[in-house]
This record gives C-alpha cells, structure tokens and sequence, in this order.
C-alpha cells in the first residue's frame, strides 16, 4: 500500500522551506524569523493519500498552502506532474491550479454565502473551459451533486440551507467540478460531528477508488488519518518528525514525540483510562524554538546530546525519524 | 451516593414558527457528590442548553418553561435572581470550550482570578494574591509568581483553560460544569488537563457535569454517561457498561463510527443521514429518522423510560421489545 520505489509519482516535495519574516519598528527592521516549514520533503503517488500531521503550529497547513504557492516558500522544490510549481509564471501557476485543489475546514467560510450552491459548483468548470455550454455545465453540476450524495434538485439553494456536513459535500463537489489529480484536504473533517465525520471519510475514500484521486490530508486527528492514509508523516515546529507507512507508525512508532502523541489520545476502552499525561509542557515558540532537538524541551528520554545538537531524520525500518535513537538502525 | 444535584423534566424552549421548540425536553438527571457525570450528543443534542438551563443562563428568546433543578434540596429554578448569582460561581461553577473569550484581554490573569474570589469571599488584596498564587500553583501553571502578572495573550491556550479552572474553583464549588474543555486544545494538552481535572476531582471532591461530544474523553473522565439526541436522553449508564455494551441503537452508531476503531481500508460504520433541525423533530423518538432498528411505533410513539439493569435507563422500542415488554423498573 505504501508509496514504493516503483510507484509513479504524482507529487514530489523537497526540502521545502517557508519563514516568515518578524519586522519590528518604523523601519520594518527584520528582527527574527517564524520558521513555520523547515526542510520537508515528502512524495504523494496516484491515488494515494498521504497525512501531514501534527498539533497547532507545526506547520502542516502552511505545507498545503505553499505547494498552491498561497504562501511564498524561500526554498525547495514541488515537483507536480513532472514541474516545479515553484518556478511557474502566475498563469501556468493558475493553470496548474485545476489540478490541485483544497477543501477547508470550515466550508461556511470558503462557499459563498449569496450564490447559489450549483454556480459555485459551475464557476471552476467555466475558468476552466470543462464543459461546452450552460446545459453542459448544469448536467455535469447535478451529477456531482449526486454523486457526493446531495439531491441534485438543490443546486439553485444558498449554502445556509445546508447542514455543516452537506455544506463540506458541497465543497467536494466543487473541488471534483475541475478534474483535480490532488485534493488537499486541511482539517476537512476535523469540525464535523462523529457520525457525520465516518460520511465524509467513507465519502473521500469511495472518489479515490473511482477516480484515482490522491489527497494530501492534513491534520491534528490521528483516528481519522488511520483510517483514511497510505503514508503518514508527522511535523513538529516545522519539520517532519517522523514518517512511514500508516500501519507502521501506528502499531510501532519510532520517535518519542509520535509515540507521545499517540498515547495522548483517549482510548474509548473502557478497561484503559487515567494514565499520566504522556507528553508534558507547550509547544515552543517557532519564532524561536529550542536549540538541538526541536522536542527536547517536552521529550520523556531526553539525552545530553538532544539539547546541543540537531538530529537529521534517519532511516529506518519502514520510514525515517528526526531522533537519535534511531542513529544506530541508519545504513547511511 | 445521595444526589447533590437532581434535575426533572427539564424543559427548555426556543420560540419556532408554529409552535415553541423544546431543545430540551423533559431532562431527567441527578449527580452525586464527587461524581462525573457526562452529557453526551453531537451538535444539537441540547447538552450545552441543558448546563446553560441548570445555571439560569439560557440566551434570549430561549426559556425554562417546566422542570425543576434541586440543589441540595432547593430548586434553583425558584430563586430569586441576588441569590440566584450567589449560586453561580460560589456553589455551581462553569468552564467552557474557548478560554479566550471568557478573559478579559486588557487585564492580568492574576488579577481576574482575584476579582473572582474577592467578589465572594470578603478578603484583602495580598491575601487573594496568594490564594491565586496557590490556586495557579494547583492548576500546574509554572512558575505561577510570574504568570499572576500575565496577559491572556501571553498563555498557550492550554495555559488559558488552566487559569480558567483555577478563576472556577477559587470559591470551592460543589459543582463543576466543563463544556467540552478541551475541544479547541491540542491531543498532548488535551491529555494534561483530563489528567487536571481528575486529579481536582479526587483531591476536592468536586462533583463534574462533563459536556462533550468525544466519548474518548468521556471514558477519561465520567464515572456515568447520559447520552443526549435532538434534545431529548436517549441512554444513562455507567460508563464502562455504556462503553462495552451500549444498549441505544444511536449510542451503538455513536461508538461505531469513532475511526480510531477501524483498520485502514475498512469502510466507516456510518449513521445515515442527518440531526433532524428542532422543527423536523418526529412525534415519536426522535432517532426514528436514522435509526437500523426502526420498526412500526417508533415514528409516531415516543418510546418510554425503561431500567434494563440497576442505574441504567433506557429510551428505545427495540430495547423494549427485545426484553420482552417492559423491562424490570
């Protein structure tokens, strides 16, 4: 199931790097920098998912953003369908966009309250020329509709008639209006009640099958990626931390910070409960984050070394780890 | 355990088009001395209505219209509004999901929690300096000497919810209501306030009434569970009984669809459809709509009360049918 050498891909990211600059004073003197993204690299094959998580902070979203280039990354290259999309002209950029798109976590906020849900559907395909004419256009409209499961008779509805989970169905549909190779989905299902949460991740999972979609999921819910990713990696103060396959991460994380993260969510059994906190203290600051090992401030099995000194991720069976206690497991 | 709290036929409404809308309707709950008991239900269950109609606190045009809410066997719903406020704070005390926007930015948290305490206890400015000293300190804030002097934007938001619990017990309550505490923190956070909370409530023996959507967090904390959907209970048990044998064909969907259950590549266990809106609410159970187990009288008949087992009550005509009538009461 993971991505193999053999694989095809479809998206490969390296040694992305996106700052932002802390300007103070009348002059905008550059004083320091957020180091939101630091040295990620990861490849996305076809109709794969691959999950970035990690908490508030870590970087994940400004990941997304910077492949769509709503954020400008200093360094790094995102190779899409064979070009580094980094290195486009705004209207290849803009063509390039088709293929990519995003859903949100909060779909109020990215449909448009006073146009009705079917010309928001519509929009994309016009700008993209996908259709030939209006009758075109409503047709493909009503079986997107139909095919994430909404009545095809509300196309002429205004979003606030909607439920939260309808609305996110909406934005699928959208995003599927323009024949996308990648949906980035951040946090897409992350303000959805339970029950509504297993639609849409049934929901993603079935297009992926039928169109051979892939999907760079963001997020801060690890149940949720279980379910849905091929390949996870997960950030910590801008960089990966660790990554592998899904199965392997879960059953046998590597890095102290993952295991950490995993013993912190609640176990609904009801014969398991009222541990210790796993993972103590805050997040630093990424304005100015801990030297040595970003994590060594909040890690169990701190070492001398961790505080001086930062780790590179290393190989190791079934992935890599930001952690020197993987050093020994690293061929290279 | 004798109940320090006891809520009947609670029965909260909000006017609609033809008819009011009870978005809590006939709530029936108690809570013991130092227990935790959580109210579960997905959004618009009614969960936060029902702690909001505990403490008198329902918004406009929303109102308690029936129901009655003992507290140490007075009821609440007859105060007058002076004694009402005393109640609030000093023996029943709240925290919600958003911290920041129950502080006031432009003042130091060290001196919103001192404002709190001085509010109900008569005591001098130094001597509620250290009393949030050493209420910061129990919270687990570091280095709380520093922190009085803070600003809420200082805070992690984690720190934030931690200020929040030391401001809701500096008068000892006897009653806490958290309303999803920890939704808007992140899991490793998340993990250190459950741990908090627990502690507290084995320390002081305060009695928690849990609101939350997450029955991970439910299981962490409740010592009972009262499930809630589209305003009405439809299961009360004892968590590990709700947790290993939920007997509600909605709290079965519930605990089904958590994706941490399921393997990748496996098909979501999914509830079909939608929260019925208040309006749309069937005349029977109001599950009936997305309910596998429907069956004739379900749509048109509320479903009774009935006590499968000790301290566990039930509202569902599956459940009733498959004990064979009306279930041992």
């Amino acid at each position: 199931m993971s991505v193999s050498a053999e694989t095809p891909t479809l998206l490969r990211v390296s040694g992305l790097q996106t700052w932002y600059p802390i300007r103070k004073g009348l002059m905008r003197r550059l004083v320091g920098w957020v180091q939101a993204v630091s040295d990620v690299s990861f490849e996305i094959g076809p109709g794969q998912t691959f999950a970035l998580v990690g908490e508030s902070g870590c970087g994940k979203t400004t990941v997304g953003r910077s492949l769509l280039r709503l954020e400008s990354p200093q360094k790094g290259e995102v190779h899409f369908e064979g070009r580094d999309l980094l290195k486009l002209d705004s209207d290849s950029m803009r063509a390039a966009r088709q293929h990519i798109q995003i859903i949100f976590q909060d779909p109020m906020a990215s449909l448009d309250p006073r146009m009705r849900i079917g010309d928001q559907i519509a929009e994309g395909m016009k700008s993209f020329g996908i259709g030939a004419d209006e009758r075109e256009r409503v047709d493909r409209v009503r079986a997107l509709l139909e095919r994430v499961q909404l009545d095809p008779d509300t196309m002429d509805r205004y979003p606030h008639e909607f439920s939260g989970g309808q609305r996110q169905r909406i934005c699928i549909a959208r995003a599927l209006a323009v024949e996308p190779r990648l949906i980035v989905c951040d946090e897409s299902v992350s303000a959805l009640d339970v029950s509504i949460q297993a639609q849409i991740l049934n929901l993603l999972r079935e297009l992926q099958d039928e169109l051979g979609l892939s999907y760079l999921f963001i997020t801060h819910d690890l149940s949720v990626v279980r379910h849905l990713a091929h390949e996870v990696a997960v950030m910590y103060l801008g960089k990966i931390v660790e990554q592998g396959p899904t199965e392997r991460i879960f059953d046998a994380p590597a890095h102290p910070y993952t295991k950490g993260l995993l013993a912190s969510i609640p176990s609904i059994d009801p014969e398991r409960r009222g541990g210790a906190p796993p993972v103590l203290g805050d997040v630093p600051s990424p304005s100015d984050p801990p030297a040595g090992c970003h994590f060594h401030t909040r890690c169990g099995v701190v070492m001398d070394r961790c505080r001086r000194q930062a780790p590179r991720l290393f190989e190791i069976e079934g992935g890599r780890s930001r952690c020197f206690l993987a050093e020994h497991s690293d061929p290279t | 355990m004798s109940a320090l709290l006891e809520v009947r036929n609670l029965r909260t409404t909000f006017p609609g088009a033809l008819r009011p809308l009870p978005v809590v309707d006939d709530i029936s709950f108690s809570l013991a001395r130092g227990e935790v008991l959580a109210l579960v239900g997905e959004s618009g269950s009614g969960k936060s209505m029902t702690a909001l109609s505990i403490l008198r606190l329902v918004p406009k045009p929303g109102q308690v219209v029936a129901g009655e809410v003992m507290l140490a066997g007075e009821d609440l719903l007859q105060l007058p509004v002076t004694q009402m406020r005393r109640v609030r704070g000093a023996r029943i005390a709240m925290i919600f999901q958003e911290p920041m926007t129950c502080l006031n930015p432009v003042v130091t948290v060290g001196a919103q929690v001192m404002e709190a305490i001085q509010l109900h206890d008569s005591m001098s400015k130094v001597d509620a300096r250290a009393r949030t000293r050493e209420l910061f300190a129990e919270v687990g804030i570091p280095d709380p000497d520093a922190r009085l002097d803070a600003y809420p934007h200082h805070l992690s938001g984690g720190l934030k919810q931690r200020v929040m619990i030391a401001m809701a017990l500096s008068t000892r309550p006897e009653i806490l209501i958290a309303d999803e505490p920890t939704t808007a923190l992140d899991v490793t956070i998340q993990a250190q306030i459950l741990a908090l909370l627990r502690n507290l409530q084995r320390d002081r023996g305060t009695a928690i009434l849990l609101i939350t959507h997450d029955l991970g967090i439910v299981n962490e904390l409740a010592d009972r569970v009262a499930v809630m959907y589209a305003g009405r209970l439809v299961e009360v048990a004892e968590r590990k009984a709700l947790l290993s044998d939920p007997l509600h064909p909605y709290t079965q969907g519930l605990l089904r669809s958590i994706p941490a259950l399921s393997r990748a590549g496996e098909r979501l266990p999914e509830i079909p459809g939608v929260v019925p809106s208040p309006d749309q609410w069937p005349a029977g159970c109001r599950f009936s709509t997305r309910c596998p187990l429907r069956f004739e009288p379900c749509a048109e008949l509320f479903p009774e009360e009935i006590r499968p087992a000790a301290g566990r009550r039930v509202w569902c005509h599956e459940v009733e049918r498959s004990m064979g009538g009306k279930g041992a009461s």
